[in-house]
């Protein structure tokens, strides 16, 4: 049992550093102004942004699909690695359904901040209609949150009784709390199978719910006649972007979470490579799709699409668009497919860039088509005919997205990373040689 | 597995259900079979009515098949401003040929209906399809769809339809979602993005008078903060036997007005048959592809009463409600 010991010790929660520590304060810095700005929205009303009748949705709502896409991530590592018997996720899955908690929990709360009237939200609860997309929102969402919490939770179960033995003489408080949530976990055969049996269950449920999702929220704007949005490619085109969303975040988080916890010896080069494989077989996915949105209309040249296009090509959004697509889609492809482009750091940069660029794509799948409606704009003032964000709307979705960050931060700081459990029995396994099916 | 007991309970249990389904299902089938044999008419009275029936002819039915039917023009049931009156369906016709962007129906329509932001109701487009063809004005209310998109989609039943064909806004249950805005491929509506301020303007004597209140009637008067507002086709006058401010306050008659189930339309001054209308002046409706079936109609800008410069004048790109200075 030697081997479980250093595997606690290496792996158990630790005390952040002084950068740790840094790092907290800034995020609940960034997080409070980001409150106090939306206290602000809620007694002036959203006039403090700079929405108005045309670009009646902003960067909260494409803010809102960047979050709902990012919590795809539980469902395409986590669920697909799992059912497709890919053990190398070991280490890395966690961290995944822990982005994936944050981002779905995120979500919710953005697109609350969207609402003019936050104070009602209650009427869709008395006065719901299912034929609303946004009531198949208000389901699926607290479902998939639910279903991401269940399967961060079971699978922690066996480490959360193996540190409430570590830390029972050093911090019996931290131990009790451990020992309260592990459920009186003890290992017995039986207590396997059920919590196995659930994970079975959960990951394959995580599936069509997280299908179900993320074309819900596709749905929100494909079954309006905006140009841009009137597409039947959309729901698969946000489940293939969803899943560049989610993987390139998981790279990041995982990079720097080894750097800081100095995880080298058990997420390795190895993990990288698979995980750049992966990213890149979402972005090449993801590309595939950009080219059905932009380049069909294209063709055809309806007059309406090709303003809208001409906009996103070589208008006012050109810069935005190109580095979306090139430099968040292109050149990580092109850099992936090499071995050396693999590697942690180049894959912590590629991964940066992707994330970067998932982001800004929501903004332009949002905005620009809200300046382009079918009858022309006139008779409003003349700034309504651009969007930029205002100071509040920086500072409020700067707040949700280092929120997304708290919560993950926090999550790191109390549980183990890498499941324990699991690591150990591995090791035993590959040991005495026995075919590894867990 | 054969002997396993559990395993026979199961596949009994499993056999029984599905027998009882099946008979459910029969007996069910059975007793609509008998139903049907048995309705056979009541035994004839022998004494016949003499009744004209809708084509104008005289028939004669037997006197115990007339059953008497509520009518449905009972003036005592009540009107529901979420109903709106069954038996009327309220539609406009906007004859662009007399359009010279005088902007009467705008500055009326912003003066009753308080509008205090930047984005007016009823707007006069310029438009013109084409450099190769001739630039026209076109004045947009909210089109009263008979198969409203904005409707479709909110999520709370706030902006709904009703018989009369008026689409309208409960702005006290509104959730400023903002859905119902995108969906509108004719961006007729607008929203409350701050405090709309109108007690400045707002005379608080509206057809209801004394204190403020909140009416659906009155296109969810006094507006409110973080809520949809929009062309109400103005149902308080209506209800007076009024026609709607934009209609009256026209100086070339473009806006008539009218029931689609009287067949008749009138800007005021002349009363039409609305079918003879738009079968005469070839009259449409906006993005009819778009199968949102508009209330108001459009007749073309072709023969030409007044001259499209002598809009110019009055033209403004970037405002559509006057601010007092």
């Amino acid at each position: 049992m030697k081997n479980t010991d250093r595997l606690i010790k290496d792996l158990a929660p630790k005390k952040f550093g002084k950068l740790g520590v840094l790092w907290t304060i800034l995020l609940i810095i960034v997080s409070l102004l980001g409150i106090v700005a939306y206290i602000d929205q809620v007694i002036k009303g959203q006039v403090v942004t700079n929405m108005n009748d045309y670009a009646l949705w902003g960067i909260y709502i494409s803010n809102f699909v960047f979050f709902v896409a990012t919590s795809f991530v539980g469902t395409v590592t986590v669920s697909i690695l799992r059912l497709t018997k890919n053990t190398w996720r070991t280490p890395i899955v966690r961290i995944a359904e822990i982005i994936s908690l944050a981002a779905i929990i995120m979500a919710g709360l953005t697109i609350m901040i969207d609402m003019g009237r936050p104070d009602r939200l209650m009427n869709l609860f008395i006065h719901g209609r299912m034929q609303s997309p946004i009531i198949w929102d208000v389901i699926i969402i607290p479902t998939y949150i639910v279903l991401s919490l269940l399967l961060l939770y079971f699978p922690l179960l066996p480490d959360l009784a193996l540190l409430k033995t570590y830390f029972k003489n050093t911090k019996p408080k931290l131990s009790k709390f451990y020992g309260w949530l592990s459920l009186n976990w003890s290992g017995s055969e039986k207590q396997k199978s059920i919590q196995l049996k659930s994970i079975h269950m959960l990951a394959i449920f995580i599936i069509p719910a997280g299908f179900v999702l993320q074309t819900i929220d596709a749905w929100l704007f494909s079954t309006l006649f905006r140009v841009g949005w009137d597409s039947t490619n959309m729901g698969a085109y946000f489940i293939s972007g969803a899943s560049v969303a989610g993987v390139s975040a998981l790279v990041t988080v995982v990079y720097v979470i080894r750097r800081a916890y100095k995880l080298e010896a058990y997420i390795t080069d190895r993990h990288f490579d698979k995980l750049g494989k992966f990213l890149v077989l979402t972005c090449a996915i993801y590309l595939y799709f950009n080219i059905n949105e932009y380049l069909i209309p294209e063709f055809t040249s309806k007059k309406e699409e090709i303003t809208h296009l001409n906009h996103l090509f070589s208008g006012q959004y050109a810069p935005l668009f190109w580095f979306v697509i090139i430099g968040g889609l292109v050149l990580p492809i092109v850099i992936m497919l090499f071995k050396k482009g693999r590697k942690p750091l180049p894959m912590f940069i590629v991964g940066l860039l992707v994330v970067l660029g998932s982001w800004w794509k929501r903004f332009l799948i949002v905005t620009p088509t809200l300046l382009n409606p079918f009858l022309p704009m006139q008779g409003v003032p003349e700034s309504w005919h651009h969007y930029i964000p205002s100071m509040h709307e920086w500072l409020i979705t700067g707040g949700t997205l280092a929120m997304a960050l708290l919560i993950i931060t926090v999550l790191v700081r109390y549980f183990p990373v890498i499941p324990i459990q699991r690591t150990a029995d591995e090791q035993e396994l590959i040991k005495s040689d026995k075919p590894i099916e867990l | 597995m054969k002997g396993d007991p559990k395993n026979k309970r199961r596949k009994f249990l499993d056999k029984s259900l599905k027998l009882g389904l099946a008979a459910a299902l029969g007996g069910l089938g059975l007793s609509k079979f008998a139903s049907i044999l048995n309705a056979k008419p009541e035994s004839p009275s022998g004494h016949t009515m003499e009744l004209m029936d809708t084509d104008g002819n005289i028939i004669q039915v037997d006197s115990s098949e007339v059953v008497e039917i509520e009518h449905s023009n009972d003036p005592n049931i009540s009107y529901g401003v979420r109903e709106g009156d069954p038996n009327r369906k309220y539609v406009m016709v906007i004859d662009l040929a007399k359009c010279k962007n005088a902007l009467k129906c705008q500055t009326a329509c912003n003066k009753h209906h308080y509008i205090t932001g930047d984005h007016a109701w009823l707007k006069v487009y310029k438009m013109q399809e084409d450099e190769d063809t001739a630039p026209y004005w076109m004045p947009t209310t909210c089109m009263h769809c008979d198969h409203p998109a904005c409707v479709t989609v909110c999520p709370v039943d706030a902006t709904f339809k009703r018989r009369d064909g008026l689409v309208l806004i409960d702005n006290e249950r509104c959730i400023g979602c903002r859905f119902c805005m995108a969906a509108c491929p004719y961006s007729t509506r607008v929203f409350n993005w701050g405090d709309p301020g109108q007690e400045v303007t707002l005379n608080m004597d509206m057809e209801v008078a004394g204190k403020p209140h909140h009416s659906i009637e009155y296109a969810g008067m006094p507006s409110l903060k973080g809520t949809v507002d929009k062309c109400d086709f103005c149902p308080h006058a209506i209800k007076e036997n009024v026609l709607p401010h934009c209609v009256t306050a026209c100086p070339n008659g473009v806006f008539y007005f009218g029931d689609k189930y009287e067949d008749t339309v009138t800007n005021g001054d002349e009363s039409l048959r609305l079918s003879k209308l738009l079968r005469d002046k070839h009259g449409y409706r906006l993005m009819e592809g778009l199968g949102t079936k508009p209330s108001v109609y459009y007749l073309p800008p072709v023969n030409r009463l007044v001259d499209f410069e002598d809009g110019l004048e009055s033209f403004t790109d970037y405002q559509s409600v006057e601010k007092p200075d």
